[in-house]
């Protein structure tokens, strides 16, 4: 099994068979987790440190547990971007970590680009958690991953990712690992949050919710970045939800047994209604969350077997 | 001062388009005689170039040199010393500086401040308006009498179509062009690379490179109306030339520059977040870059300037979108200009008349032609001879090379200013 690289920053360049090794190891985990034993001697010494630079519970969350299953001491460092004078602290950061020999280090950072950065100082082996409007690897992982349980497979499904796809680092993620692992990328959304040139990623741009849905294997519903929209690229929550929301109607233009994924938080009633965010056998919402502990694990494993073993 | 006489050299004059092997003499700072068959006066220095190139020293016709207000990132005697090393004589210098150089005080100063460092003359532009803020407009005459070549915001557009209308107009009446920085501000706002598919994979805010090209038209419009003389400064989108080659054959006064990112670099020097070759303009496409060397070569584009824009480490080292816009361009500016030379793309006398000739004709300065009685602002280079470009390693204070790594043949053996030698030897 391999993996080419010492950190983990984008999907982007990485090839089939690396992702197809990341999904298998994480596959295992997540029947080791179902069946409620842990492997806590694999990272034991190994310090994991979350350094958070944007809010965020569901995915620190899952790199603790990720970390702590596979024995590693595992410390959050949440840092304030208001407080902080922008990335300036980003290099004094490098330096304070290295003298605490951290060996991986997960960043969420709100610029494109930071992990990178950040990368280029540390010692540790670096994952990005997501940066900016760039990449968010493990997210696509977890969400092939979750694919190919119910769907058995990858290739020539029909993927539709939809909503804000211009401010999602999600949505790129998951462009590049759907499209190197041949499956039919679809994205959808109005014309104001799709990115420019998103044709050359190797994906199909639609406009049109129904037309984009239809025959789709696989449902993915993106979170509508308010919070990241400067200058009004929606005009208004109710006419989003009109045209790009999804609700019975709209899904109905899917395959009869295709599934519907949310990388949360969700915005009920704005990109995605209760009913079919809760729908107990279309959303597959909940096991993505799982998914998400058992690649964090894979990728933990596979970037610590090329750690110096002694310090 | 006594006389010197510089021999065996390949002689380089774009403004006559000789190219032929010869000696110059130098005399009391200024061209005595240039030509075949010179013979070295009683006392005379003599300089053997053992046939390196002998051209005009170079016009530089848009730098930022940090002085006033920056001086952590260039000081004027900084970047005298960048200068010298690459056979730059005379920096056409930007105000928006802090404070901006709107007033003739400051205009004076920025020239006695080059006098003083005795290897550069420092012609400072005047701010277009006042703080080059964008709003009321900045007193042409009395910044003119001061001294100023010129009137721009610098990196800053004049973003209101009626204030750059007032301008254009104004200083019609003091013989001065306006210089555009030609970028929509409002398209531009917050962008941080060119829009299109680089800048989506990496996830960093574009700017459409419509942006250039439509400022653009609007300023050949109000030019047209005015009767005014635009210029715009580095210009690096095929549409954008396009413009001003239509304008230009209308009669209009339109002039443009360009720099050598724009025509030696393309978007993916920015490759993982690479914050030296985050530009203002950002770089563009492989096709826009080639739109630029053939307006080089057709005339379409009147100057290279080195558009220097010092930063340090801490404006640099930072997330891509953080980081701040600009290069250091002095020291680079002939070697990537000699660049297209040994490519093919541009002819030798071509590329340094738009160091040289076209500049010194534009700002009608008498530097810029190897002709008897001129100032002896001279760079004597070896064209082939290769460097690396190192930030770390460059003279001068400005570090932040977008030729960071990039190997380069053409090197500067001599520089002079006046007849004094300011650089090798």
């Amino acid at each position: 099994m391999t993996y080419p690289r010492k950190h983990l920053l984008a999907i982007e360049g990485l090839e089939p068979p690396h992702l197809a090794d990341l999904l298998d190891l994480a596959e295992s985990y997540a029947l080791l987790n179902r069946s409620g034993k842990t492997q806590r001697d694999l990272l034991k010494g190994r310090t994991l440190i979350n350094l958070f630079f944007e809010d965020s519970t569901r995915t620190r969350t899952s790199f603790e547990l990720a970390g702590k299953r596979l024995g590693a001491d595992v410390i959050n460092m949440s840092v304030s971007t208001s407080s902080v004078n922008k990335g300036e602290t980003l290099l004094d950061t490098a330096s304070t970590l290295n003298a605490m020999h951290c060996d991986l280090l997960v960043v969420r950072h709100g610029q494109s680009g930071a992990p990178s950065l950040l990368s280029q100082k540390v010692d540790a082996a670096v994952i990005n958690a997501g940066d900016g409007t760039h990449e968010h690897p493990t997210q696509a992982l977890l969400d092939a991953l979750t694919i190919r349980r119910h769907k058995g497979r990858l290739e020539g499904l029909v993927v539709a990712i939809c909503g804000d796809i211009a401010h999602s680092r999600v949505a790129r993620s998951n462009m590049h690992l759907l499209t190197t692992m041949g499956s039919r990328v679809r994205v959808v959304g109005p014309p104001t949050l799709i990115p420019a040139e998103s044709a050359r990623l190797g994906v199909e741009v639609f406009h049109d919710m129904k037309a984009g849905l239809a025959g789709a294997d696989v449902v993915m519903m993106l979170r509508l970045q308010r919070e990241r929209m400067s200058g009004g690229m929606v005009p208004s929550a109710r006419e989003f939800f009109r045209f790009y929301g999804l609700d019975a109607e709209k899904l109905a233009h899917a395959k009869p047994d295709s599934i519907v994924m949310h990388p949360g938080p969700m915005n009920r009633g704005v990109e995605i209604d209760s009913a079919i965010a809760d729908h107990l056998t279309r959303s597959v919402i909940g096991e993505q969350v799982e998914m998400g502990v058992a690649c964090r694990m894979a990728v933990l494993d596979m970037l610590s077997r090329q750690l110096p073993r002694n310090r | 001062m006594a006389d010197t006489l510089i021999t065996k050299a390949r002689l380089l004059d774009p403004a006559s388009g000789l190219d032929a092997p010869g000696a110059l003499l130098i005399r009391d700072g200024l061209i005595a005689d240039c030509g075949a068959g010179l013979t070295a006066p009683e006392g005379a220095t003599v300089v053997d170039a053992a046939g390196s190139c002998l051209a005009p020293g170079l016009i530089d016709l848009r730098a930022n040199l940090g002085e006033p207000g920056a001086e952590h990132r260039e000081t004027i005697a900084s970047a005298a010393q960048a200068a010298a090393a690459g056979g730059i004589t005379t920096i056409c210098v930007l105000p928006d500086t802090d404070p901006a150089l709107d007033d003739p005080a400051l205009i004076s100063f920025i020239a006695r401040r080059g006098e003083a460092t005795g290897s550069v003359t420092l012609l400072p532009y005047g701010a277009a308006t006042a703080g080059c803020a964008g709003k009321e407009l900045a007193e042409y005459g009395l910044l003119r009498e001061a001294g100023a070549i010129a009137f721009t915001d610098g990196v800053r557009a004049i973003a209101s179509a009626r204030t750059m209308r007032l301008a254009l107009s104004y200083a019609r009446a003091f013989g001065a062009f306006i210089v555009q920085h030609p970028e929509e501000p409002s398209l531009a706002a917050g962008g941080a690379a060119t829009e299109g598919e680089l800048a989506t994979r990496l996830g960093l805010p574009g700017i459409t490179p419509a942006a250039e090209a439509m400022l653009v038209a609007r300023d050949i419009a109000l030019a047209r109306i005015t009767g005014g003389h635009v210029h715009f400064a580095h210009v690096s989108t095929a549409a954008a030339l396009d413009l001003i080659r239509a304008a230009k054959a209308e009669g209009l006064a339109v002039t443009c520059d360009t720099a050598p990112p724009y025509f030696d670099l393309n978007e993916t020097a920015i490759g993982d977040y690479r914050t030296y070759a985050k530009l203002s303009p950002p770089l563009r496409t492989e096709m826009d870059r080639q739109a630029v060397v053939a307006a080089l070569v057709d005339g379409t584009i009147d100057a290279i300037a080195s558009d220097h824009q010092p930063r340090d480490a801490d404006d640099k080292r930072l997330p891509f979108a953080q980081a701040e816009a600009g290069g250091a361009g002095l020291v680079t500016l002939l070697g990537v200009t000699l660049a297209r030379v040994h490519a093919g793309d541009v002819p030798m006398l071509t590329a340094l008349g738009l160091l040289t000739a076209r500049p010194a004709t534009l700002l009608d300065l008498p530097q810029g032609r190897l002709v008897k009685g001129a100032p002896a602002d001279l760079v004597l280079f070896h064209p082939d001879r290769g460097w690396k470009v190192e930030a770390g390693k460059l003279p001068g204070k400005a570090q932040n090379s977008p030729f960071d790594g990039r190997a380069l043949e053409g090197r500067v053996l001599g520089t002079w200013k006046a007849g004094r030698r300011v650089f090798g030897g």
